[in-house]
Formats: C-alpha cells, sequence, structure tokens
C-alpha cells in the first residue's frame, strides 16, 4: 500500500505568526539554537492498491484547487510513500 | 427585496446578519450551503463565523460547498455579495476578491469595538456612508490579517479597491490596514470587522451618546436596500 503526501508551507515572504508563537515558547525553555520555526502541513491521501499517474495527476489538481491557497502558500513536494501500516 | 444569508457548518452570525437585513427593511432568506438554490434572491451575505471549523484554511472548505456553485455565478453576473469576517474568507479563497487572511501578527484572538473609516462609498454596499467617515463596529477574529504580493497591493491601491481601513489600531497586522475590500465592479464586498452587530441601539458598541446605542452597521445593509429599490 503506498499513499501521496503533499506539502504545504506558507510562503516564506509572509510571516508565519503560528511558527514565531513556537520559537517563543522555545526561548523561554531557554532553547536559542533555532532562529526561526516555520509550520506547515502533511496531507496523506491514502489509495486502495497502487498508485497510478491518474491519482498523481488526481493529487496535484487537489493539490492547487483545494489543499493550498497560491496567494498565501506553496506547495513544496508532491510523493508516493509506503503507507505507514 | 430579498436578501439570501447562507448557512454554513459552523456559521455564527447568520441570525445576526439575518436580522440586520430585516431591521434596515429587507426581506430576509435563510439559505443552506449543502443546496444549489438561491431561492431567488437579489443579494447575498456570506456570514461570519467558523464554517467546517475552519480546517483547512479559514472558508477554504466552504468556498467549495455546493451553494458556492449559483453564488459565484451569482456574484460574475453582479448579484452584490457581502462577505462578513468568516464570509470575507471565503470571497478571497473563491477569487472573488484578491489577496488573502492569515492568522493575526500577534497570535492571539482580538475582540474590540473597531474604528474603520470608510474608504470607497461606490458600492452597493457603502452607499449609505460619507467617503472618509469614520465608523465603529465590533471585530473578532484569529485570523484576519490581510496580505497580498506587492504586485497586488498596487493593484488594490491603484484601483480604489480598499472599502474599509482601520483607524488607530491596526488589530491584526493587516498590510495597508485594510479591513475590507471590494471587486472591480464594487458589488462584491468583504470586510472582517461585524456591521450586522452594530444595528440596533442597545445592542452595539459604545458610543460618546450611551452605552451599546452603536448602530454604524446598518448603513451597510440600508445602503444595499436604498440603492436596489433605486435602481
Amino acid at each position: 500500500m503506498a499513499i501521496i503526501v503533499i506539502e504545504v508551507m506558507p510562503k516564506k515572504e509572509l510571516l508565519d505568526p503560528a511558527g514565531k508563537a513556537v520559537l517563543g515558547a522555545f526561548h523561554r525553555q531557554g532553547m536559542s539554537d533555532f532562529r526561526e520555526v516555520r509550520i506547515g502541513k502533511r496531507f496523506e491521501l491514502h489509495v486502495e492498491g497502487d498508485v497510478t499517474d491518474a491519482h498523481r495527476e488526481k493529487a496535484k489538481t487537489l493539490a492547487e484547487d483545494l489543499l493550498s491557497n497560491g496567494v498565501i502558500e506553496d506547495i513544496v513536494d508532491i510523493r508516493v510513500e509506503d503507507s505507514p501500516a | 427585496m430579498k436578501v439570501g444569508v447562507v448557512t454554513f457548518p459552523g456559521s455564527l452570525d447568520d441570525r445576526d446578519a439575518l436580522r440586520a437585513i430585516r431591521l434596515a427593511g429587507g426581506e430576509p432568506v435563510a439559505l443552506w450551503h449543502g443546496e444549489h438554490d438561491l431561492r431567488g434572491v437579489d443579494a447575498l451575505v456570506l456570514p461570519g463565523g467558523f464554517s467546517y471549523g475552519d480546517y483547512l484554511r479559514c472558508g477554504a472548505i466552504a468556498a467549495h460547498s455546493p451553494i458556492m456553485a449559483e453564488v459565484i455565478e451569482a456574484a460574475h453576473k453582479g448579484m452584490p455579495v457581502l462577505g462578513i469576517c468568516n464570509g470575507f474568507q471565503m470571497l478571497v479563497e473563491t477569487g472573488l476578491l484578491p489577496g488573502g487572511l492569515i492568522r493575526n501578527d500577534h497570535g492571539d484572538f482580538i475582540c474590540r469595538d473597531q474604528k474603520l473609516r470608510v474608504e470607497n462609498t461606490d458600492t452597493p454596499w457603502t452607499s449609505g456612508y460619507r467617503e472618509g467617515q469614520e465608523i465603529t463596529i465590533p471585530l473578532k477574529n484569529g485570523e484576519g490579517g490581510f496580505i497580498a504580493d506587492e504586485e497586488t497591493l498596487k493593484r488594490i491601491e491603484g484601483e480604489n479597491l480598499v472599502t474599509f481601513r482601520y483607524v488607530e489600531v491596526n488589530p491584526n497586522g493587516s498590510l495597508h490596514d485594510i479591513a475590507g475590500l471590494r471587486n472591480d465592479t464594487g458589488k462584491i464586498v468583504g470586510l472582517m470587522p461585524h456591521p450586522e452587530h452594530a444595528v440596533e441601539s442597545g445592542f452595539g458598541p459604545d458610543t460618546a451618546q450611551a452605552m451599546k446605542s452603536g448602530t454604524d452597521g446598518l448603513v451597510m445593509f440600508q445602503s444595499l436596500l436604498r440603492q436596489v429599490m433605486a435602481a
């Protein structure tokens, strides 16, 4: 079994307030090793059987039309992975 | 005049929007997200709330719900559409209005009576205001930060699409203090603050005259009714 993984991140040039809040938590724990935290999304599309080109094509369309908003986010990766059980 | 208000799962302010339309003298019509039927309305309000739990992105799943096919078609044909808060987020998600809305820059939900400047009265929703008039209506959001790339911002400002701008306090980090926008025809307007919560004395923001007496939001709904009746 395989899954299609889609990763979406907020655009680099935009402020990521959620990531900034997490960085604040790092600092409150005395952790200063990391300069920035950015929070994105990982979608797993589960397929019955093998992933076909048609699945990939549909996943790409969904990623662009629904799963991300090109005004504020970038799709950073669409790939096939083994299903985590 | 019939004005429809679409209820989505997680809408909060649909009842208030229906009430605002009634108080302004219109006939409110409740619409349901799962249907493909606008029930013959003359204008539409997309209300505030947290449609579909705001999962994925605010307004994103609602923007793909069944009734939105009819909403988008009607909007393209020139039907006046007002998006309030979550409704504004839906309008940017459908691309009917430019830009995007992200989490407030300070990271917190904010609820306050917010002063705005009416920047554009050339819309069916704002024609009853004076250009530059300052109004106060409630604002309540966690993800109201308006953003757009440089080029889009230039176009928004150049084409005079900014309809409302935050005054004194920018509550969420919106670029250029943008609180609300219109499309190029002016028929479609979206804003983060809530005009429908300032339509009846006793239940609105405080004013210099009396507590909770602010009704600055009512003009938005009256503008629509007056405009359509005059046409």
